[in-house]
């Protein structure tokens, strides 16, 4: 791809500018459609309609209204509060997510860079979160942000071990870190015929890993049940208490495409990333594209029917999920994979 | 122009102590509310904490006082009180009305027709699901659980549509008056309440699955705020609260007021199933079922109620009681409401002092918040379920 935009474009640094802006022009696209999304998923579920005005058909531009709003609030910062790093948070918070899209393969055509160590990237920028989240706790000279802070370090840090020991077990059976590599090995039938060669399909196990990582990844994107950090009848607003204007909507916006990051990467990793689910049927690296995000927005569909749906976790639970069994069951799950590739 | 010397914000109340690992730790002391989103209003606790668990959590009240016993004095009249009485618990308005109505009715040995009494359990009853539907779906709100609280407000909207209906307003109804009513039901009254209870009794069950056994709203409220059965009656906790704890103690059933002893009801109490009775769940179930006690007791009076009848009947026309006291007692949604009234004579009452059960539920709180964690606070304060507007009256 970017030595097609090279040689359409008069420069090189402009084709770079141009290829490194993709991912966030789907960001940006995809979070004025998911925050529409999410309203009218809530809508439907609560027995309403969720926006009906703004737009004419199904309120569509409610989004981009309440942007337009954001953008002329006051940006307030609060006296007692630490300037530059409550102004630098939403910043970090958002550089992280993005950051993380360059090793997702968007199709078969399209890769940010094709690192070697892509997966393990994934995790280690993404951990860039957390700081951004103590950082705005902190800095905001708020008691309840320090809460809504320290609850995200425990549980981010607490979630990452199940999170890498189930990325563990498809990097041991793709025998890779490189996402692109783990695509194309997802590619073509399996040997029962009918199922694509996805590694969900792989062996019973996969699908055990498969369900600790979507939980792990529930809670590392701080969604229902686990919203701790920013549970609003508990926190008031967790961390983001003292924000407002648009510093509020680049966390909101650090949100929508942490989940879009998140369920991209499970799509990648266990639901054969940009393959068609019909073999050779639409395929290629448009019809890639297509895939990939129209499984990334089921996993996002997912996860809103889930925020709607359940009350959410206390704290010392959610530790004990994730200490008593996430992290016991996805090793033995490891070492169960391991064996299953062993012996056949 | 003044300066006000800026004095740093007071982090803690206790000096810091020695954690052992070289570390220091300090309580905090943090203030939830009067502008939280889940203190139900204007409550403040200020909360003493220990990492996230709460050392101690003392109520702060009186940001929603309104003068309700010097307006009733003032008024110079028996029947503007009742607008007044409206407002202490804003949610539960009719049942207010109702209590300040017999109290008054008894003092001056006022005696209504039937059609007078059944309209008035009827509403009284209605307004106990409605303020029930809010207590619950407020409680799911904040234990996280955003839909079932949505799904409450379909249901009750039905009922303030029947209340929109008879008395021409949404919350504070202004309906039950002194030997009588406002103005008769209109006629499809009996039509409209029948097709609440039949496209209601389904919700109840919806309800439970959606939100009752759900396992991570079981696992957030059993066994959390524990109110035992010996505290509650030292507290003096009353209604669903104390029948939670497991006390079979409803001024229905047990010091009949109006026409409640024409009905075949039963009192609901905690008995522990998720947990230890008395616990923020048990408090919560005993809400749900007496919703379906309440469509019970509404489907009897229906059959029951005379069609003739002049509400009118027993009005005066100027309230001018005799030089009397009295202390009237009734169950209202929240537990006992106690007007006593005092009277000399005059056209306007002496005193009137309100027993508000808000008030009084909400005393139990440091009681049985200590050792509980800030997520539980919130449950707790939505489990004894509180309204601003009485505590403060």
């Amino acid at each position: 791809m970017l030595e097609f935009l090279e040689s359409v474009m008069p420069a090189g640094p402009m084709a770079v500018f141009v290829f490194s802006i993709i991912p966030l022009m789907i960001i940006l696209l995809y979070a004025l459609f998911a925050i529409w999304m999410e309203r009218k998923v809530a809508g439907h579920i609560q027995d309403r309609l969720g926006p009906m005005r703004v737009g004419g058909w199904h309120g569509w531009a409610q989004t981009i209204a309440d942007l337009l709003k954001m953008i002329q609030k006051e940006d307030i910062v609060p006296a007692k509060a630490d300037r530059f790093f409550f102004k630098m948070a939403p910043f970090i918070a958002f550089g992280a997510s993005y950051g993380a899209f360059v090793a997702i393969p968007l199709s078969s055509g399209y890769i940010g860079s094709m690192i070697d160590v892509g997966v393990f990237y994934i995790v280690a920028i993404t951990s860039l979160l957390s700081i951004s989240i103590i950082m705005a706790g902190w800095a905001s000279n708020n008691k309840w942000s320090l809460l809504g802070a320290m609850r995200t370090a425990a549980q981010t840090v607490s979630y990452e071990v199940p999170t890498i020991a189930t990325i563990l077990s498809v990097v041991l059976v793709t025998g890779t870190l490189n996402l692109m590599e783990v695509t194309e090995l997802q590619s073509g039938n399996s040997f029962l015929g009918f199922l694509p060669n996805w590694m969900i399909f792989h062996s019973p196990f996969m699908v055990i890993a498969f369900v600790i990582f979507f939980v792990a990844v529930l809670a590392e994107s701080h969604r229902v049940p686990f919203d701790l950090p920013e549970s609003e009848s508990e926190l008031v607003g967790g961390y983001q208490t003292e924000y407002s204007g648009m510093r509020w909507g680049l966390f909101m916006l650090t949100e929508y495409a942490d989940m879009l990051l998140l369920s991209l990467v499970t799509v990648t990793l266990f639901f054969g990333g940009w393959n068609s689910p019909f073999g050779p049927f639409l395929d290629g690296p448009f019809w890639g594209a297509f895939w990939m995000l129209l499984k990334g927005m089921i996993v996002v569909f997912v996860m809103m029917w889930l925020r709607w749906t359940l009350p959410r976790l206390r704290v010392d639970q959610l530790m004990n999920l994730c200490w008593k069994y996430l992290i016991p069951l996805s090793f033995v799950n490891l070492v169960l994979i391991a064996l299953w590739e062993m012996i056949f | 122009m003044t300066t006000v010397k800026e004095k740093s914000p007071e982090v803690s109340v206790t000096p810091p102590v020695d954690a052992g690992n070289g570390l220091k730790t300090q309580e905090m002391v943090v203030n939830m509310g009067p502008q939280h989103p889940s203190t139900h209003g204007v409550l403040r606790v200020q909360l003493t904490l220990n990492g996230e668990i709460v050392v101690k959590a003392v109520p702060h009240i009186g940001y929603l006082h309104r003068c309700f016993e010097k307006h009733s004095e003032e008024m110079d009249d028996y029947t503007k009180v009742i607008p007044y009485v409206d407002r202490m618990d804003y949610v539960a308005a009719m049942s207010n009305e109702l209590g300040y109505a017999i109290a008054m009715e008894r003092m001056m040995d006022i005696q209504v027709n039937d059609r007078v009494e059944y309209i008035r359990v009827i509403m009284a009853e209605l307004q106990r699901i409605a303020s029930h539907l809010l207590a619950v779906g407020t409680f799911g709100l904040d234990i996280g659980a955003f839909t079932p609280f949505l799904h409450c407000f379909i249901e009750r909207e039905k009922i303030l549509d029947i209340f929109e209906k008879a008395s021409g307003a949404r919350l504070l109804y202004n309906y039950i008056w002194v030997g009588g009513l406002m103005n008769d039901v209109p006629a499809d009254f009996k039509k409209d309440t029948a097709a609440f209870i039949k496209s209601f009794r389904p919700q109840i069950k919806e309800l439970n699955d959606l939100l009752s056994d759900n396992k991570i709203f079981v696992e957030r409220t059993a066994n959390v705020g524990v109110l035992p059965e010996k505290v509650a009656i030292n507290y003096g906790v009353s209604g669903p609260s104390l029948r939670g704890s497991g006390v079979k103690w409803d001024l229905r059933r047990d010091d009949p007021y109006s026409i409640y002893d024409r009905f075949d009801f039963d009192v609901i109490v905690g008995e522990g199933r998720m947990g230890t009775v008395g616990d923020c769940w048990d408090r919560y179930i005993v809400r749900v079922w007496e919703m379906e006690e309440s469509l019970k007791i509404i489907e009897q009076a229906l059959d029951q109620m005379p069609d003739e009848g002049d509400v009118h009947e027993a009005v005066p026309k100027k309230i001018r009681p005799p030089a009397a006291e009295i202390y009237c007692r009734t169950e209202t949604p929240r537990g006992e409401l106690g007007y006593y009234i005092i009277s000399n004579k005059k056209t306007s009452p002496y005193r009137v002092k309100a027993r508000a059960p808000s008030f009084v539920n909400l005393s139990v709180l440091p009681a049985i918040s200590v050792g509980a964690m800030v997520a539980d606070m919130v449950a707790i304060i939505g489990s004894v379920d509180i309204v601003l507007g009485e505590v403060d009256r």
